[in-house]
């Protein structure tokens, strides 16, 4: 009988530790990315909080201050050596144009190049191209080939490649495009040896940043998933499935004195408890997908960095349903965020504050809009509003929540709780991803949903999706100014003029509360203290070519 | 449990019953009234250590995690009494029908609970989940179908047991009807044992809430519940070890109780 009860208590204790053992299956994973760019119709969409912003609370303050420190105390660049770099999900696919994930992409960076790619301002580099032009009427490209580019076989890049590249890309090859932004291009014709025309059938100025698609030799699409050639600072040398990517330097890299490193060794870490210990282990180097909570356990032996990520995240409430039709209550709901609190609760203050579907790094086209609600809570103006549209008790609304991303769970939490100071009753319905995209985003069936939409580099990702029409309007915002405005704007070609007309859109879905918009939250990376050089991006990769040991 | 000649105190029952009340009392006081809100945020108030103020210390939001507690003990208890109450009164009477009367029905009935305790209990519960969606009243049914077959068996087995007794037979060649040899000669004396599961299955569903909280399928925030505050505790190991003794302690408090509890009982009836 005494047995029983030592039994007992041993199992009690077994499972307090088994519980507190067991932590993946909650944690969001950024491989929700890629289902939900299937389930979309592979429109690159990658909606969710991508898998860095788990940060909970507590201290990023400390991490701005050591991003700038880190650059300035860099010592001088040792070249050689290897870094194991700590990613989250397995890779869907090794071809530059069929990767769809996320999480995939950001390693290709390394391996790929396009003509031009994204440089850590948000602009555009020439890559490939050493110079290109672009017709008055928007629908020629003329790219000029760079000099002495090499592929990693050892071939020097040619228009035919380029040629095969976009053609693939685009579906001019056999039908498919592959990456769906491109499926406007006509014809691609070879000038001459160093020129390569691209005719596309509808002017769009934005269309250059999808000439980022990765350039792949000739012919060589079939053998592209199993061995990946391409010309970026890295060259592919081997891929187990569950373990990880290792590249290797590409010696003749167009670009003088890149990559410091001799070798890159992308492991995946399933959990961000393992990669907590593995990061103390000393057996990965740079970990990219920090909580906030880990960033303050790793403050001593680290370098801990973080930027804004590309991800907007925001209060989506459905403007067709009661109450929420109402601008006015709209309007009260912003009014009632307070949104210091939020990013202090769950970002540790780290994150940037936003009023409209952009993100602040594209300074181009951003225009801060936080003055409009403010960003602490107005509870008497959310009231009047409220009041005036019939609602002055009050009335109830739900969240919903897809649960496996603690950080819109912990948004819900805290902006639940400052509803209700202004007598909205709100409540939090958790569901899972796959019910969140077929109940909310696609069906539109909810009233209000707490996630993050993500961002590529054009001021148009985001913007577009608010269009009356749009299939991914999945929070049925209808305004005729709006769509009159983006319209005007995607279509302008003066860069100044296009800049303004963007920020117009940007106000009238802010002004017309289209949504409760919230954060861009914070990416947070833990880096050996031996390392500098870490580069953050407007989108997401992660470029080892700039990574040196300082000893 | 017959208290003819009075109860027997034991050490078991003592300590069990101290325990128990205690938390009892903090669940039903929990009803009424905790110290502080239990969802009203303060940036002011983060991760402060445990005091005389926060006797549990705050949580990441600054919410005093005593008064969470409390709460959460009076979810979790009442969630394991409606699933020991759902299981416990189905294995009442399937256990006492397919003991007293065997036969096919018996033999479909013990396949059937042999299948489900097939399944691992908490990947069961999660099916029931799934299929149902998450929510309270899920919960207990999930929870209800998972410890029912244990209910069940142990009825029976005691039916089995008591059908063929001398003063059953007598009863029966008497002329007593079915359901008052049932309920009314059988049942009463099985029940020192049917107690001592009743206490072994409220822990298991106190330990099953909790693990289903912790995996976020139960109990749903803003609500506090131990398990959840657990799973959220994990990633402030480190920096506030509090958050996660606090709910992880009183688990293990609620569990020992209600076995030295059980145990006691069980002594009582010899």
């Amino acid at each position: 009988m005494k047995k029983r009860i030592s039994v007992l208590l041993i199992m009690a204790l077994l499972t307090m530790a088994a519980l507190s053992g067991c932590t993946g299956g909650t944690e969001g994973s950024s491989g929700d990315n890629s289902s939900m760019e299937s389930q979309t119709g592979g429109t690159q969409e990658s909606l969710g909080e991508d898998s860095s912003g788990e940060s909970q609370t507590g201290g990023t303050q400390e991490s701005s201050e050591e991003q700038s420190s880190g650059e300035a105390q860099a010592g001088a660049p040792v070249y050689g050596g290897s870094i194991v770099v700590g990613i989250q999900q397995d890779v869907d696919s090794l071809d530059p144009h069929k990767a769809t994930a996320a999480g995939t992409k950001e390693i290709l960076f390394n391996i790929f190049e396009g003509l031009v790619k994204p440089d850590e301002n948000g602009d555009l580099m020439k890559a490939l191209a050493s110079d290109y032009t672009i017709s008055e009427d928007g629908l020629v490209y003329t790219f000029t080939l760079r000099e002495g580019v090499k592929f990693h076989n050892g071939n020097a890049v040619t228009a035919e490649d380029v040629k095969y590249s976009l053609e693939r890309a685009s579906g001019l090859l056999d039908g498919t495009p592959l990456i769906s932004s491109l499926s406007v291009l006509t014809s691609v014709d070879i000038l001459d040896e160093k020129t390569v025309q691209v005719t596309v059938g509808s002017a769009n100025t934005e269309l250059i940043y999808s000439f980022v698609a990765a350039i792949i030799p000739a012919g060589s699409g079939e053998e592209e998933s199993g061995t990946p050639i391409g010309t970026g600072p890295f060259s592919y040398v081997s891929y187990k499935p569950q373990e990880g990517i290792v590249v290797a330097k590409n010696p003749d890299y167009w670009q003088q004195g890149l990559p410091y490193l001799d070798e890159v060794n992308f492991k995946i870490v399933n959990s961000p408890d393992t990669a907590l210990l593995e990061l103390k282990g000393g057996s990965i180097q740079i970990y990219p997908y920090l909580t906030d909570s880990q960033a303050n356990e790793l403050t001593d032996s680290f370098q801990i960095l973080s930027a804004p990520s590309d991800v907007v995240q925001a209060l989506f409430l459905n403007n067709a349903v009661e109450p929420l039709n109402d601008v006015r209550i709209r309007q009260a709901i912003c009014y009632a965020l307070d949104l210091d609190m939020v990013n202090e609760f769950v970002a540790g203050g780290g994150a940037t504050l936003v009023s409209s579907a952009m993100l602040p790094t594209l300074h181009t086209y951003y225009v801060d809009l936080t003055d409009t609600y403010g960003t602490a809570a107005n509870i008497q103006k959310a009231q009047e509003l409220m009041t005036d549209a019939g609602y002055p008790n009050g009335f109830d609304l739900e969240i919903t929540v897809p649960s496996n991303y603690e950080y819109h769970m912990q948004t819900a939490e805290v902006v639940a709780e400052q509803l209700k100071a202004a007598g909205i009753n709100a409540t939090i319905n958790p569901v899972e991803w796959s019910s969140w995209l077929s109940d909310c985003y696609t069906d539109r069936n909810y009233q209000s949903t707490i996630s993050g939409i993500t961002s590529d580099m054009t001021p148009g990702y985001l913007t577009n999706r608010f269009q009356t029409d749009s299939k991914k309007n999945f929070v049925n915002f209808a305004s005729a100014a709006y769509d009159e405005a983006y319209q005007k704007a995607a279509a302008a070609l003066d860069p100044v003029e296009k800049a303004e007309l963007y920020k117009q859109v940007q106000k009238i879905l802010c002004d017309e509360a289209g949504s409760a918009f919230i954060q861009v939250p914070p990416i947070t990376i833990a880096m050996d203290p031996k390392l500098a050089g870490y580069k953050f991006y407007p989108v997401y990769v992660q470029d080892m070519s700039t990574v040196y040991y300082t000893e | 449990m017959k208290k003819r000649s009075g109860i027997k105190w034991n050490k078991y029952l003592i300590a069990g019953l101290c325990m128990t009340g205690l938390v009892v009392f903090l669940a039903l006081l929990g009803v009424f009234w905790t110290p502080y809100s239990t969802t009203s945020m303060s940036a002011s108030q983060r991760f402060a250590a445990p005091s005389l103020q926060h006797l549990f210390g705050t949580d990441n939001f600054g919410r005093d995690i005593f008064s969470r507690v409390m709460k959460g003990i009076g979810a979790t208890i009442w969630i394991s009494t409606l699933v020991v109450a759902l299981s416990g009164g189905v294995g009442i009477l399937v256990g006492a029908l397919t003991g007293y009367f065997g036969g096919i029905v018996d033999e479909v009935v013990m396949r059937f609970t042999d299948a489900i305790n097939g399944f691992p209990s908490i990947l069961l519960a999660l099916v029931v989940i799934s299929v149902l969606g998450t929510g309270q009243r899920n919960l207990v049914i999930s929870l209800g179908i998972v410890f029912m077959p244990s209910f069940i068996r142990i009825v029976r087995s005691e039916f089995i047991r008591l059908r063929d007794a001398d003063y059953i037979s007598r009863a029966r060649l008497m002329g007593v009807g079915r359901g008052r040899i049932l309920f009314i000669h059988i049942l009463p004396n099985i029940f020192s044992t049917f107690w001592v599961s009743v206490m072994i299955g409220f822990n298991n569903a106190i330990l099953a809430e909790s693990g289903m909280s912790y995996l976020g399928i139960g109990v749903q925030p803003p609500q506090a519940s131990l398990g959840k505050m657990l799973s959220d505790a994990q990633g402030y190991l480190t920096t506030a070890p509090w958050y996660a003794l606090a709910p992880g302690l009183t688990i293990v408090w609620i569990v020992l109780g209600f076995s030295l509890l059980s145990e006691g009982i069980q002594r009582l009836g010899k």
